[in-house]
């Protein structure tokens, strides 16, 4: 981006810039925390992310602040106005992200026998590739980089395919197990969960986008 | 300017009291009012203290221009920030980091929890992130405050050293799946066996016990394969001192490694007979996992050749090549690694341990050669086995 020629506003757009990757940057620590918890039953880690929480809902309400004060003050134009819109509207959905993870913390708790439990063992690989595009899309996000936005748009494919088998996995397991219809049920929320934050990876995706090129990226021509 | 003491009044007294003899005694008054005047003059100048001569000793300000140009080139990412912005970025952490992050506010590149807390905080510090270029990797994250506005920021990988200590823990997690998956299998038809012993028919029956025959076999192959790669490595340091005529060797090897059956997919073509020093059995252990691979992976129905020759520099060169698929480039650096397969589900059909190729690497370094692995999609793949020169083999033990 060019220079402006008011500099405080430079340092406002930075400064936002800055707040929404640090959000992102906790967004992403609670997935990885939230499910490395719920894989080894740590009840400490999973509290630590359910704290972390707090942290994002208070960077999220300055970035709205911040986003407010310059759109009233600085009057922006042009991609300057689509930085500050992207910006507000990607804090609102990370601050979602960051729901999820502390609900997939939450349930940590609610499911028994973990040793033998084998559905449990799907779920890293589902959560790694959800993680990969929070990471990607924050990554696009910093370099406003449109190619990037777009792959992890891709990506999210896999998700969702992933969603499926583990559910048809996972019911399966019920039927087989009844004693332990609990925990599996709660393991179903857990991955969808997990869907859920590959779909919001998906929208910051698309608002990087727009923030870059100024048009939402075409309707997924890979499908 | 300070006064020194009181004025020196009886010199000024002096003066005048000499200057009122002259004129008296001279006469010449214009003379004596000169010479007067000098004189009052440097008493007058002696009484002042002269100004201290300043040194400056200028406070150079970090030149960031300057610094960027002092780090620059170094293999370390290296980056300068000014409050929270980042103006300087060297060329390595613009390559780790991109382009970006030039002009960036720093956590817009660090968002690591851990560094964004040294860097809100302004503070001195280092601290471990995870996922900077991507999302597996971990670096050391040095933040220095240099004045009041710029602080330096280094970064220092350490995604190998934690490589390292992973691949152990993933080397026994492998092992005892690997061990595992073929036991699982065999109890649980034995258990079958045992349970249903009337209801089974014969020709079920045989095939439960073909099954678990062959799962055994592999769980036989697994642990003799583990055993002999922790033997390799324990004799890692202390070079064989057998001389070993290669010819007959991997004559004999070669033909134990392909079985009566597939013996005559196998040409051998020899053009040198070259001795070395070696350990016998497990060069022959080498060959036939060569041997072993190629004929496993190459094409079914083509033959695998087995050289034996002398480079022109005098090395001894033995190279198994078959005529396969080939193994994709991204492949090769890790297919010395245990239990590290292309295709896992062929691999494990056909028998394969996964530490084939491993015991080749570890008994080649331990005779001081070295393994070349080429590999042409839709050709086949050669490996190439060099030893080193009998006379410098011989000096090195």
């Amino acid at each position: 981006m060019s220079e402006h020629t008011v500099k405080a506003f430079d340092e406002d757009i930075t400064r936002l810039r800055g707040l929404i990757a640090e959000m992102g940057g906790l967004a992403e620590l609670s997935i990885q925390e939230s499910l490395d918890a719920m894989v080894r039953g740590d009840q400490e880690l999973a509290e630590g992310v359910v704290k972390r929480d707090k942290k994002i809902d208070a960077l999220e309400s300055e970035v709205d602040k911040l986003a407010v004060r310059i759109i009233a003050l600085r009057a922006p134009m042009a991609d300057d106005l689509r930085e500050v819109i992207a910006a507000l509207k990607i804090a609102g959905v990370v601050e979602r992200i960051g729901d999820y993870s502390k609900n997939i913390a939450k349930r940590v708790g609610k499911i028994e026998g973990r040793g033998t439990f084998e559905p449990l063992t799907l779920l890293p690989a589902m959560g790694e590739i959800a993680a990969e595009m929070v990471h990607d899309v924050l990554t696009a996000y910093a370099s406003r980089d449109p190619v990037l936005a777009r792959e992890v748009i891709a990506t999210d494919e896999k998700v969702d395919a992933f969603y499926n088998s583990i559910f048809r996995n996972v019911v399966s397991y019920m039927v087989e197990n009844p004693k332990i219809i609990s925990s599996a049920a709660q393991l179903l929320f857990v991955a969808r969960n997990i869907e859920r934050i590959g779909d919001h990876a998906t929208n910051v995706a698309e608002m990087v986008h727009f923030a870059a090129t100024g048009s939402y990226p075409p309707d997924d021509d890979t499908a | 300017m300070q006064p020194r003491g009181a004025f020196p009044w009886p010199g000024v007294g002096l003066a005048i009291a000499t200057a009122l003899v002259l004129v008296a005694a001279t006469g010449q008054f214009l003379l004596t009012c000169a010479v007067l005047f000098v004189w009052l003059g440097t008493i007058w100048l002696s009484h002042w203290t002269p100004p201290e001569i300043q040194r400056v000793t200028e406070v150079e300000a970090y030149d960031a221009q300057r610094l960027a140009r002092l780090i620059e080139n170094s293999g370390t990412p290296i980056l300068l920030t000014k409050r929270s912005r980042i103006i300087v970025a060297n060329k390595t952490a613009r390559k780790v980091l991109g382009n970006y992050v030039l002009d960036q506010d720093a956590r817009v590149a660090f968002r690591q929890p851990g560094a964004i807390k040294l860097i809100d905080a302004q503070a001195n510090g280092r601290t471990r992130i995870r996922g900077l270029a991507r999302r597996r990797d971990e670096w050391l994250f040095n933040r220095q405050q240099l004045d009041d506005d710029l602080a330096v920021i280094e970064l220092i990988n350490l995604t190998s050293e934690v490589d390292i200590s992973r691949a152990h823990t993933d080397f026994v997690a492998n092992a005892s799946h690997e061990l595992r998956t073929p036991l699982a299998s065999i109890i649980g038809y034995v258990e079958t066996l045992i349970e249903s012993e009337d209801s089974i028919t014969p020709q079920k029956r045989q095939k439960f016990l073909g099954t678990i025959q062959s799962e055994a076999k592999r769980l036989q192959n697994l642990v003799s394969d583990l055993m002999s790669l922790s033997r390799v490595e324990a004799e890692k340091h202390d070079r064989p001192q057998d001389t070993v005529n290669l010819r007959p060797l991997v004559e004999k090897a070669a033909g134990d490694g392909a079985g009566a059956e597939r013996m005559q997919r196998l040409q051998l073509e020899f053009s040198d007979e070259p001795a070395i020093l070696g350990d016998p059995r497990q060069l022959e252990q080498l060959v036939r996992n060569l041997v072993d691979n190629a004929l496993k992976y190459g094409a079914h129905d083509k033959p695998v050749s087995v050289r034996l020759d002398i480079t022109e520099s005098g090395e001894p060169r033995l190279s198994v090549s078959d005529q396969g698929d080939g193994i994709p480039a991204e492949h090769i650096p890790h297919l010395t690694r245990r239990f590290y397969r292309t295709d896992p589900g062929r691999s494990r059909a056909s028998g394969g341990t996964g530490l084939g190729l491993a015991i080749v690497k570890h008994i080649v370094e331990r005779h001081a050669g070295r393994l070349d692995i080429v590999s042409q999609r839709g050709q086949g793949t050669t490996f190439t086995v060099r030893f080193p020169r009998p006379a410098e083999a011989a000096e090195g033990s």
